[in-house]
């Protein structure tokens, strides 16, 4: 008896509900995503909106704006007039593109390597890079290295250690071998070499892998914090997230001579520095950010699919 | 599974991948190593600034662990310092207080962010599958996945703008009179706090792989459960949720198997708000202990046991991943 009283009430239930959702499921479904874009995109507008706003606005406000009544830009002004932020930006951006050549150079030419079917020495070396996924050295063991090496406040410690990812190394040998043989046999009758072969053909028919593992490894040198703070003393070589760390998370006042000398009274407050600050450090990440998404779901898949 | 894959690649039905480089000559014999050395000279050339990088920053670090049994002092060469067997290992063997606490520390976040920070992206891309409109999801998705190329450093700033003493929420309660929130600095909330950026910075991110997963899910099941008359909650629970179970396994095997290694940026950043005992985690111990406090033969050690720990579990996880792998999206693609 309960069964069948069940059973009907299953049938009427569904017989209203159809394939399209009632009006309100999609209207929580429309609340709670709204929501959690709200969530993400706030504090952003917060964060630009406290580094333009007037002083009397900030001050009124408490030290963070949503939504400024000026625009004043005084902040910026006093940031690239010369002095720390200015100087671990030039910093952050050397390491970028520094690093991000070093690292394509090395990651591309070793994963070149590790493609040819049947090279010599390649089943060794493709152990070597797999099983670094595995593992990672560890803090002290690291530090001791780039310590024996003299790196120690050298701006190359944020790079060679981190220069050839395992990973990328694995994804960018898989591309190179789905390029067909019969292309780079073409090229070896007409008597080109091996690296001739990688540069001519096989790096131009993989510009969009290499987009994509460029990106990976420019979004991590920028973002690259914890090396900085273990291996550079010399604050003239700090990185941007470093100063970041430094003047907003842990908030040391920013003092005139930080700003490259700007007389003290004309300074605007420091909660607009700091946000000024993370803007800097954010417009890069944003300005990229179309290609990365785009780029980085189809690099993510394809590394899920193929690994 | 990379590892597996890059394995199978390679070792193929033989002959058919190897054909082209190692042909045999006309004699049928096999070149000898050092001629196909020779012929490779370009490729292994092109291999050692890649090569030599990883040996020296990913495999040659591994001798340095040797000061796990040493009384290791900076300004002493490496090779003087003194032997002293496992004497630093005491403080895993004999349960030093700060070392148990940061080890409890770590599994309890591990725990939280297993029940709380896993199952977000998979309720988030449920939602999103759900949406009827494309348009709006690529929106949604676009938004979502942003924080997820934020560094900690920014992230955190961007709590603090939030929930800091001066930060958005506090300013509203004090403007209303009402008792602020010590959200950044509580030590009993600091897990929450941890768990909760992890959720904002990466669950937009870690809805790709299930939305993936989700497209793969043979439409036909579902026309055919509506003929049925299965109403879309239970259309979700029988056919959705199947569809994706394999991959949600693998994926939990797999944070599992990561279970000692939590959040270091992030915590490292926010250590001196909350204080060590409630943040201490086994690798901010290792930091802690031995860079700034010199205990460098302790805190290799513990480096040491933790880190071979760390590569039995991912191996363990993987092997275990293999088993229940087969019902995942990675074998469907």
């Amino acid at each position: 008896m309960s069964t069948q009283t069940n059973l009907l009430a299953t049938t009427r239930r569904s017989s209203t509900i159809d394939d399209v959702p009632t009006i309100p499921t999609r209207v929580l479904k429309g609340i709670i995503l709204l929501l959690c874009c709200t969530v993400v995109i706030v504090p952003f507008i917060g964060v630009i909106s406290t580094s333009i706003a007037s002083q009397a606005h900030v001050t009124e406000s408490g030290g963070f704006v949503l939504w400024p009544d000026s625009l004043n830009w005084a902040s910026y002004r006093a940031i690239f007039n010369g002095g720390v932020v200015q100087r671990a930006l030039l910093v952050s951006f050397v390491i970028t593109l520094g690093g991000t050549l070093v690292s394509l150079a090395g990651s591309t030419m070793l994963a070149y390597a590790l493609s040819r079917p049947g090279s010599f020495g390649q089943r060794p070396i493709l152990m070597i890079v797999l099983f670094s996924i595995l593992f990672s050295p560890g803090l002290i063991p690291n530090y001791l290295v780039v310590k024996e090496f003299g790196l120690l406040d050298s701006l190359l410690a944020l790079v060679l250690p981190t220069a050839i990812n395992g990973f990328n190394v694995i994804v960018l040998r898989s591309f190179f071998m789905s390029i067909p043989a019969s292309v780079i046999d073409s090229a070896r009758v007409d008597g080109a070499g091996d690296f001739r072969i990688f540069w001519s053909i096989v790096l131009p028919l993989s510009r969009a892998v290499l987009a994509v593992i460029g990106l990976f490894y420019a979004v991590g040198y920028w973002n690259a914090f914890f090396n900085a703070m273990l291996y550079i003393s010399d604050t003239a070589k700090w990185p941007l997230q470093l100063v970041l760390r430094t003047y907003v998370i842990n908030n040391t006042e920013l003092s005139s001579g930080d700003l490259g000398g700007a007389s003290a009274d004309q300074l605007p407050p420091q909660e607009s520095i700091q946000m000024a600050i993370l803007v800097i450090s954010l417009v890069p990440i944003l300005i990229v950010y179309p290609f990365l998404q785009r780029h980085f779901t189809k690099g993510m898949l394809t590394g899920a699919v193929k690994g | 599974m990379l590892i597996d894959q890059a394995r199978a690649t390679d070792s193929g039905p033989p002959g058919t991948p190897t054909a082209e480089r190692s042909a045999p000559p006309a004699g049928g014999q096999q070149l000898s190593w050092w001629a196909r050395a020779r012929r490779d000279k370009v490729l292994l050339l092109m291999a050692i600034p890649g090569l030599a990088l990883m040996l020296a920053f990913h495999y040659l670090p591994l001798l340095g662990n040797l000061i796990a049994f040493q009384e290791y002092l900076p300004f002493v060469p490496f090779g003087r310092s003194a032997w002293v067997g496992l004497d630093n290992f005491s403080v895993i063997f004999n349960g030093d207080a700060e070392f148990l606490n940061a080890l409890k520390n770590t599994l309890l976040i591990t725990l939280v962010q297993v029940i709380f920070v896993f199952p977000a992206p998979i309720a988030l891309a449920l939602l999103l599958n759900s949406l009827l409109s494309e348009r709006i999801k690529r929106v949604v998705q676009s938004v979502l996945y942003l924080p997820h190329f934020l560094s900690w450093v920014i992230v955190i700033a961007i709590f603090q703008q939030i929930l800091g003493g001066s930060g958005l929420i506090n300013n509203t309660l004090r403007a209303r009179g009402i008792d602020t929130i010590d959200f950044l600095g509580n030590p009993d909330s600091f897990i929450a706090l941890l768990t909760s950026q992890v959720i904002w910075k990466d669950s937009g991110w870690g809805t790709i792989l299930f939305l993936a997963a989700l497209t793969q899910i043979d439409q036909g099941l579902y026309e055919a459960a509506r003929v049925d008359g299965a109403s879309r909650l239970r259309q979700l629970w029988h056919i959705t949720v199947p569809g994706i179970r394999g991959l949600i396994i693998l994926l939990l095997i797999l944070r599992l198997g990561d279970s000692l290694t939590v959040g270091f940026e992030q915590i490292i950043l926010q250590q001196n708000l909350v204080g060590r005992p409630a943040s201490e985690v086994l690798d901010t111990y290792v930091y802690n202990n031995g860079v700034l406090a010199g205990q460098w033969g302790v805190s290799a050690a513990v480096g040491l046991v933790k880190g071979l720990f760390g590569v039995a579990l991912v191996i363990g996880a993987n092997k275990v991943a293999h088993i229940f792998g087969e019902a995942g999206v990675y074998q469907k693609a």
